[in-house]
């Protein structure tokens, strides 16, 4: 076996087993620990097939952002999840047979595919020669697919909106500024001008 | 390259009928669910670099990291759904979230 079979081998076997895991693991920190796994080893093989910056985007995005985002919640949620588990057994012929149909479906496909003649020639955006892959990429990314770029930055602006409108939690009984009450403001409801006479009071 | 790309298609075969089977096998933990959720999105995303990397073009990788922008999105959005409803109704069984309509 050479060395890049190896490879594909271990980083193959190592992601379906923490990927079974992640679905089976009884804690859900732990599923979340094997998620992570999972996410190593499928950037090892973006590795294997040339896509280093996919790569590392794939440990800094979901290894730093999603899966921690992930642990946090498990943890800030002070939940029972073993009883969460009991449908596990229930669900399990259901499961089994539904996901046997889908893999037998998808190896029917897998093995009588082969490339079209044309598909090759039909790139639109080569590989080109003696450069790096971030740098490839980020030529096709700002040119040909800007707008895409710019709508998955809005994406991400909505996703960043909604979470803050969602979880933004106001709890009653805090004073706050409220900032548009005291820009209303004006002098008339603001201060009073009194006369005093002197040796009177008010 | 000496991995042919079927067995790349196969891995990421395996790996998306685990997240499916790991939705209808957990379908009262709505954690789990959004996990295996990121599993499907991870196989369709080797499915796209395998394509890419063997047919010699980028746009498959282009479309990766589109679809982890999406993943990102929709975990966060689902996350924070999550919380939400937590502190609404002390629980996440995915029994109780049918009270949730129109």
């Amino acid at each position: 076996m050479d060395v890049p079979a190896f490879f594909f081998t271990l980083f193959s076997t190592v992601m379906i087993v923490s990927a079974i895991l992640v679905i089976a693991a009884r804690n859900p920190v732990h599923s979340v620990l094997f998620l992570i796994l999972a996410f190593c080893n499928a950037a090892g093989l973006f590795v294997m097939l040339g896509a280093e910056f996919l790569a590392m985007i794939l440990v800094v995005v979901y290894v730093g952002a999603i899966a921690v985002l992930f642990l946090f919640v498990v943890m800030m949620l002070d939940v029972d999840f073993t009883e969460f588990k009991q449908g596990f057994l229930q669900y399990l012929p259901i499961g089994a047979l539904i996901g046997a149909v889908v893999l037998v479906e998808l190896f029917l496909v897998l093995g009588n595919w082969v490339a079209g003649s044309g598909s090759v020639a039909a790139v639109t955006t080569p590989v080109p020669p003696g450069m790096t892959n971030t740098m490839a990429l980020g030529r096709v990314l700002y040119t040909q697919y800007a707008y895409l770029f710019q709508g998955a930055a809005l994406v991400l602006l909505t996703a960043m909106i909604g979470a803050i409108v969602l979880t933004l939690h106001h709890k009653v009984g805090v004073k706050r500024q409220n900032i548009a009450e005291q820009n209303a403001r004006t002098p008339a409801d603001a201060i009073e001008i009194h006369k005093v006479a002197s040796g009177k009071g008010l | 390259m000496t991995v042919p790309l079927t067995q790349y298609l196969l891995v990421a075969a395996i790996l998306f009928t685990i997240g499916i089977a790991g939705i209808i096998l957990n379908r009262k933990n709505i954690i789990i669910i959004l996990m295996s959720v990121e599993l499907i999105l991870l196989s369709v995303n080797i499915n796209l670099v395998a394509f890419s990397a063997y047919l010699g073009d980028l746009t498959g990788q282009v479309f990766a990291l589109f679809i982890l922008t999406v993943a990102a999105a929709e975990a966060a959005i689902g996350l924070a759904i999550l919380v939400t409803f937590y502190r609404n109704r002390g629980s996440i069984a995915v029994e109780d979230i049918h009270l949730m309509k129109g």
